[in-house]
């Protein structure tokens, strides 16, 4: 009995830091300025690139995916810099001019890199409990997930930063007259959000094929939890990704990936029928 | 109805305008006479993208509604069209299959229009429900390979998409060739000339009323998200009559004209040429079309990367499209800035503030 439920956990573990490691970045950068990041998938294969590649020259895992996500974090302080930079007036504008950024790095990927590099296998390692099998990794994954919430927690809760950067979510102009600075406070949060996206390319990595349009298989993932979410993301993303993998675990269970995958997306366009502005809107008011 | 043609909604007026229009629609028509048939063909596949192009304008342009979900109906009423015309065994019943497929893409914009626009949401959020929508779609069909996956005797065939269905025909006469380049210019002009007049027209000013601000549309007494679906559900179904000429015209869909970055198509045509009137977006996809068509020949990857970096190019220098921005630019020229009339003036001020909120 209790490998069957710990089989169920395993599976909800499985899909929840998939959603979580794919949000996160994706729900900082849209929590602290309004910009839904369209490169997000594309950030997410150069963590994913990066890690094959030091691992290929010999660096341990565990430091190659710390790497990428530096990195993919760098890269992304560079693009707010460059590009979003002039247009946070224009949210609508950033989306479009990060999907351009998008279309750019992928083909060219698909151009200079060719169309997939060889992995790097998933760690061995799996253990048993009754008559199933586990594999460790997966559970890294789900270490990780929660490691990640954790950290955002710390980061925006506790620390000095935390406090600047949640006055900028709340009213930029108030934060800046207050002395705030929310130039760098944006950058370093739009680098958070890209070095979160290179962490969750850098982990999932070793267990899925290297393509240039990998990205694609993780913008659906991340942009239903952010929809669910809601505008307060620091509320709102864990809960969305709760609810959302309970969904996807049942019907991954019996009818496949295809199918929870298109069922998540029924659940969402359900919810924001309901709860437009997401779940982070109840709880807010709850909280009040 | 002339008045609905030369509407405060649409640039291009007048004698000047329209004089231009019938040249460009007389130097379509008589193309074929001198061009062989290879490019004939090749003009007639770059007018069925024309379609959603259109209506992404207006959902866009005039709407305000920025959806990503263009080649998710394109993709719908393309597939719907395979599956109905080997269903219903060509011949004739092609043209009801592709009327079908049209009403079923809308009826789909329906469904998930009304979900969204009565939930409230709108701007970005629109933008990446209708994304998901289409990429989850395209991952579906990505895997149907297997045999068990047909409707009626269509096999949908996972990545290597359908095919096997009839070309448009009437009685034994298949629509190929200069003929559909006849079809396609019509159905343009057709089309052109309707939505012309629909955001000319009084639903067309409400509809722009609602894109400038949503709730001083409703003060004024008009419940918007009818509007707005309605809005929704023209836009897609030209994306869906779109998807419907593409399977007739190769005889062949596959999932990857739906996914990315085939999705993100429409959205550069549209920001490239100006999304806030029709006229620039029929010539600028045309164009945008041209251009990428000759370098698809040499290598597909730089033309998207091309395509790419118009995106950002628009967003960066010219938000309001650069075909637009040229057209208005010779036009003030042509007419020593008489056109500077208070009414596009007004019109510049309202779309900053709605870009700004």
């Amino acid at each position: 009995m209790s490998a069957e439920l710990f089989s169920v956990f395993y599976q909800f573990a499985d899909v929840f830091a998939f959603l979580i490691l794919s949000a996160a970045g994706l729900a900082i950068v849209f929590g602290m300025m309004g910009v839904i990041n369209m490169a997000h998938g594309e950030f997410i294969m150069c963590g994913a690139y990066v890690t094959v590649g030091l691992v290929k020259l010999g660096v341990p895992l565990a430091i190659a995916q710390g790497l990428a996500a530096v990195t993919a974090g760098l890269i992304g302080v560079a693009v707010e810099y460059l590009i979003v930079r002039r247009l946070y007036k224009r949210p609508l504008d950033s989306l479009l001019a990060t999907w351009g950024l998008s279309l750019i790095v992928t083909q060219s990927m698909l151009l200079i890199v060719g169309s997939s590099v060889t992995g790097i296998g998933t760690p061995e390692g799996s253990f048993a409990i009754g008559g199933y099998t586990f594999s460790t990794y997966r559970l890294v994954l789900f270490a990780c997930a929660v490691a990640v919430l954790i950290g955002l927690y710390v980061i925006f809760m506790k620390t000095r930063f935390g406090v600047m950067a949640r006055a900028t979510m709340q009213n930029a102009a108030m934060a800046k007259a207050l002395g705030a600075r929310t130039g760098r406070i944006y950058a370093i949060s739009f680098g958070i959000g890209a070095g979160l996206a290179g962490l969750c390319g850098a982990l999932y990595a070793p267990t899925m094929t290297l393509i240039p349009t990998m990205g694609a298989t993780f913008v659906v993932e991340s942009f239903v939890t952010v929809v669910v979410g809601g505008a307060n993301v620091l509320l709102g993303t864990a809960p969305a990704a709760v609810f959302l993998a309970m969904i996807r675990m049942a019907l991954n269970a019996s009818y496949g990936q295809i199918i929870g995958q298109i069922g998540m997306l029924f659940a969402v366009i359900l919810i924001i029928r309901v709860l437009p502005e997401g779940l982070s809107s109840v709880l807010v008011r709850r909280g009040r | 109805m002339f008045k609905l043609l030369d509407g405060p909604q649409t640039l291009g007026r007048g004698w000047t305008f329209w004089s231009c229009f019938l040249a460009v629609l007389a130097a379509a028509l008589i193309y074929p006479v001198f061009a062989d048939s290879y490019d004939v063909g090749n003009f007639s596949y770059f007018l069925i993208w024309v379609f959603m192009a259109l209506g992404l304008c207006l959902m866009w342009g005039y709407g305000g509604m920025l959806s990503f979900g263009q080649t998710f109906f394109f993709g719908i009423s393309g597939y719907a069209y395979g599956v109905l015309a080997i269903n219903m065994g060509g011949g004739s019943t092609t043209i009801a299959a592709l009327m079908l497929s049209v009403i079923i893409a809308m009826i789909a914009a329906g469904i998930l229009g009304y979900f969204m626009i009565w939930g409230g949401i709108s701007g970005i959020f629109f933008g990446i429900v209708t994304l998901s929508a289409t990429l989850v779609l395209a991952f579906f069909l990505g895997q149907t390979a297997g045999p068990e996956w047909h409707i009626g005797t269509a096999r949908l065939n996972g990545f290597n998409g359908m095919k096997g269905m009839d070309p448009l025909t009437i009685g034994d006469f298949y629509i190929e060739g200069s003929a559909l380049y006849y079809v396609m210019v019509a159905l343009i002009v057709i089309v052109y000339i309707a939505l012309r007049m629909l955001v000319n027209s009084r639903i067309g000013n409400v509809i722009v009323a609602t894109r400038e601000n949503p709730q001083r549309a409703e003060m004024l007494g008009y419940d918007v998200r009818k509007y707005q679906l309605l809005t929704f559900v023209i836009g897609s179904g030209l994306a869906g009559l779109s998807g419907a000429l593409y399977t007739s015209w190769g005889q062949f869909i596959t999932p990857s004209s739906i996914g990315l970055p085939a999705a993100a198509m429409p959205i550069v045509w549209v920001a490239f040429s100006g999304r806030s009137d029709l006229t620039a977006t029929l010539v600028g996809s045309f164009l945008l079309l041209f251009g990428f068509q000759t370098i698809t020949v040499y290598s597909q990857q730089a033309a998207l990367v091309l395509m790419g970096t118009l995106l950002l190019a628009t967003v960066m220098l010219a938000p309001q499209g650069f075909v637009l921005g040229v057209g208005k630019l010779v036009v003030d020229r042509w007419t020593g800035r008489r056109r500077r009339d208070a009414n596009s003036t007004l019109a510049d001020t309202g779309r900053l503030q709605s870009d700004e909120a």
